[in-house]
C-alpha cells in the first residue's frame, strides 16, 4: 500500500470538495435563475470538462501552467514556485476538472424550486438572505450533498490531468490512480490489487451514500 | 367611467392601484378597494388578473403606475419608488399555496411572524391553527395535509404577517367542489374580523358573485368596469362586459319614434324600454342586453293579468332539466341569438313547455339595458381557461 499516495488522494479530495462548494452554490444557483438564452454559453463552459479527454484538459492546464504563461508566471513572481509538478498546480487543475460535478447537482436542485417558494417567503417578510439559508437552502441540500460526493470520489479517480500537470512525485503529486498505474507498470500487482480494491471500495459507499441521501426526503412527496 | 363610481375623498384610504404599460404582458388596470372590502379581479385566463395582484405585491414591476395603500406609496413608476414586498407587508395566498415542504404547519405560519418575538412564533401559529380549524395539525408536514388543509395554512400564513392587504390569488381552484364550499364559507366567516382590503383573483363568476362586494372585471389586461355583482350583472357598461361576465340575451336593435315614444326595433317587435333609450339619436343601431330573469313566461291556460309588456312569441328551442331548474332556449324568427332564461321545472311542466312548441314572453321594459354597440371580443375560445 501506497500510504503516501492515499494522503495525497484524500487531501486533494477533501479540498477539492470544499474548495467547489461555495463557487458552485453561486454559480449553480445563478444559473438555475436565469432566464437569459445566453446562459447556453456559462453552461457549455461549466460542462466542457465532462466532454474534454482528461489528457487534452492536462495538456492545456500544463500550458498555462508553465512560468512562461500569465497564469503559471504571476504564481511564480508570487509564490517563487512553479504550479506545473507541485501540489497547488493538481489542487487548481481538480478545481477546474471538477466544476461539472460540483455545479450540475446544485444547479439541478435549484431548479426544481419553484419561484412561488421564494415569492412566499418574501412576501412572509423574509430578506432575500434569510430566504436564502432557511427555505432554499434546506430544499436543495440533497443536490449540495450529491455535488460533494461527486466532486469527492470523482477527484479519488482523476489520473490524465494530474499526470500532466504534476507528474508522479512521492508525497506530492503522486496519487493513489497514479500509483495504481506505476505498480503495475512495475509488475506488482497485488499490490495495485489492493489499491484498487480500495478506491472500489470508497467509490462505492461515495454513490451509495449520494442515492441514500437524494432518495427520499422526509418533506418530499411519495410519488 | 372605471372610476366613476368611486366615492371622493377615497384617495388615502384603503388600496388604490393604477397600473399600465404596453407589454410585454399589456395592462391598463385602475381600481380600488376599501377596507374591509372584498374586491374580486374577474376575467378569462390571460387578462392580468393574476398579473395584477403581484404587482400590488411587490413581486412584478410595471412600466407604469401607481400602488397605494392607506397612506403609503407601495410603487410610484415615474417617481422610480418600489417598496419591496417585505416592506409592503402584503398577505398573499398563491394558487398552489406555496406552503415550504420541508417546514410543518405551525412553522409555516411562524415563518412570517418575523414581527413577533421568538419564542412566541410556535404559540401564536397553533392559535392560528385553530382560528382555520386545523387544531392539533401542528406537525403536518404540507404533504401530509389535504388540499384544504394546505390552503387553509396559507391564508393562516398569509394573516400571520399582520397584513395591511389580504391577496387571493385563485385560492379555492386547487380542491373539489365540497372542499371549495366549505372554504368560502370559512372566508366569509373569517372576513367578518377583518378591517384589510381584500382582493380576490378568480375567473369563477359564481365565485366572484358570492363572495365579493364588488368585482373588476378585466380584458387584457384593461379594467372594463367594476361595481357591485348585482349591479354589474344587471347593467354591464359595454357588450364586451356583458360577454365577459357570461350573461346571455345580448341582441342589436334600432331606436325608432313611434305616437308612443321613443322604442327598440328588433326583428318584427318595437320593445318598450324603461330607461336609457332617449341618449341615443332616432335611427341608431345599438347592443341591448336583457338579464335572463327580467323573462317571463306568459300561462298558455289563462291570460297573464299581470305583465304584458313587450309580448313576444318564440319557439322552445332546447329545455333541460337541472334538477329544480329548467334552463329554457328560445329562437325568434329574425334573431340568431337565442333568449335564454330558467325557470322552475314545475313550472315548465305546468305551462306545458316542450321542445318545439310555441311559447308567449314578456321581456320586461325595467330590465332592458341599452349599449353603445361596440367591438365584442373576437371569439368564445377567449373565455376558455
Amino acid at each position: 500500500m501506497d500510504a503516501p499516495a492515499l494522503i495525497v488522494s484524500l487531501k486533494l479530495a477533501v479540498l477539492t470538495s470544499a474548495g467547489l462548494l461555495l463557487p458552485a452554490l453561486w454559480l449553480g444557483r445563478r444559473l438555475a435563475q436565469s432566464r437569459t438564452r445566453w446562459k447556453v454559453l456559462p453552461e457549455s463552459l461549466v460542462a466542457l470538462p465532462l466532454v474534454m479527454p482528461p489528457t487534452v484538459m492536462g495538456f492545456y492546464l500544463m500550458l498555462a501552467f508553465s512560468a512562461d504563461a500569465p497564469l503559471g508566471g504571476i504564481w511564480q513572481r508570487l509564490t517563487g514556485t512553479s504550479l506545473n509538478f507541485s501540489f497547488s498546480g493538481i489542487l487548481l487543475a481538480s478545481l477546474i476538472v471538477n466544476i461539472p460535478f460540483a455545479v450540475q447537482p446544485i444547479q439541478r436542485a435549484f431548479e426544481a424550486l419553484p419561484d412561488h417558494l421564494r415569492e412566499a417567503a418574501w412576501c412572509s417578510g423574509l430578506s432575500p438572505w434569510r430566504t436564502f439559508l432557511s427555505i432554499e437552502l434546506p430544499l436543495v441540500m440533497p443536490g449540495v450533498v450529491s455535488a460533494l460526493a461527486l466532486t469527492f470520489a470523482h477527484t479519488l479517480g482523476e489520473f490524465g490531468v494530474i499526470l500532466m500537470v504534476g507528474g508522479a512525485i512521492d508525497g506530492e503529486t503522486r496519487t493513489l490512480a497514479i500509483s495504481i498505474y506505476d505498480h503495475v507498470q512495475a509488475f506488482d500487482e497485488s499490490a495495485a490489487g489492493w489499491m484498487s480494491a480500495l478506491l472500489l471500495a470508497i467509490s462505492f459507499i461515495t454513490i451509495a451514500v449520494v442515492y441514500g441521501l437524494s432518495a427520499r426526503h422526509r418533506w418530499q412527496a411519495e410519488r | 367611467m372605471t372610476l366613476a363610481e368611486r366615492p371622493a375623498g377615497q384617495q388615502g384610504e384603503g388600496l388604490v392601484v393604477k397600473l399600465s404599460q404596453p407589454g410585454p404582458i399589456p395592462l391598463d388596470a385602475e381600481f380600488y378597494c376599501r377596507p374591509g372590502e372584498l374586491l374580486a379581479l374577474v376575467g378569462p385566463s390571460g387578462s392580468g388578473k393574476s398579473t395584477l395582484l403581484r404587482a400590488i405585491a411587490g413581486l412584478y414591476a410595471p412600466a407604469r403606475g401607481r400602488v397605494s395603500c392607506g397612506q403609503e406609496t407601495w410603487y410610484a413608476a415615474d417617481q422610480g419608488h418600489d417598496w419591496s414586498p417585505q416592506q409592503r407587508r402584503v398577505g398573499m395566498v398563491f394558487q398552489d399555496y406555496a406552503l415550504f415542504p420541508h417546514l410543518d404547519a405551525a412553522d409555516n405560519i411562524a415563518t412570517a411572524m418575523g414581527h413577533l418575538p421568538r419564542s412566541e412564533r410556535r404559540r401564536r401559529a397553533a392559535d392560528w391553527l385553530e382560528r382555520v380549524n386545523l387544531e392539533g395539525l401542528e406537525r403536518r408536514l404540507p404533504r401530509q395535509l389535504s388540499g384544504g388543509q394546505r390552503q387553509r395554512v396559507a391564508l393562516a400564513r398569509a394573516l400571520a404577517r399582520e397584513p395591511k392587504v389580504l391577496l387571493l390569488d385563485e385560492p379555492f381552484s386547487a380542491v373539489d367542489q365540497v372542499t371549495r364550499r366549505r372554504l368560502q364559507r370559512e372566508l366569509v366567516q373569517l372576513r367578518e374580523r377583518l378591517s384589510i382590503p381584500i382582493v380576490l383573483v378568480t375567473h369563477d363568476l359564481n365565485e366572484a358573485s358570492a363572495l365579493a362586494d364588488r368585482l373588476c372585471v378585466l380584458h387584457a389586461g384593461r379594467s372594463l368596469q367594476q361595481g357591485a355583482p348585482e349591479a354589474l350583472f344587471r347593467r354591464p357598461a359595454s357588450p364586451a362586459v356583458a360577454r365577459l361576465l357570461d350573461r346571455p340575451n345580448v341582441f342589436s336593435g334600432r331606436v325608432v319614434a313611434t305616437s308612443q315614444g321613443l322604442r327598440l326595433s328588433w326583428g318584427e317587435w318595437c320593445l318598450e324600454v324603461a330607461q336609457g333609450l332617449d341618449a341615443y339619436p332616432v335611427g341608431s343601431h345599438l347592443t341591448w342586453y336583457l338579464p335572463a330573469s327580467d323573462i317571463v313566461l306568459q300561462r298558455s291556460d289563462r291570460p297573464s293579468r299581470g305583465i304584458r309588456e313587450n309580448l313576444v312569441t318564440a319557439r322552445v328551442d332546447e329545455l333541460l332539466v337541472l334538477g329544480g331548474q329548467s334552463s329554457v332556449t328560445l329562437r325568434v324568427p329574425h334573431e340568431p341569438q337565442p333568449l335564454r332564461f330558467d325557470i322552475a321545472t314545475h313550472a315548465a311542466r305546468r305551462n306545458g313547455l316542450v321542445k318545439g312548441g310555441w311559447v308567449r314572453v314578456s321581456l320586461l321594459a325595467a330590465g332592458i339595458h341599452v349599449m353603445q354597440a361596440d367591438m365584442l371580443p373576437s371569439s368564445r375560445d377567449d373565455d376558455s381557461p
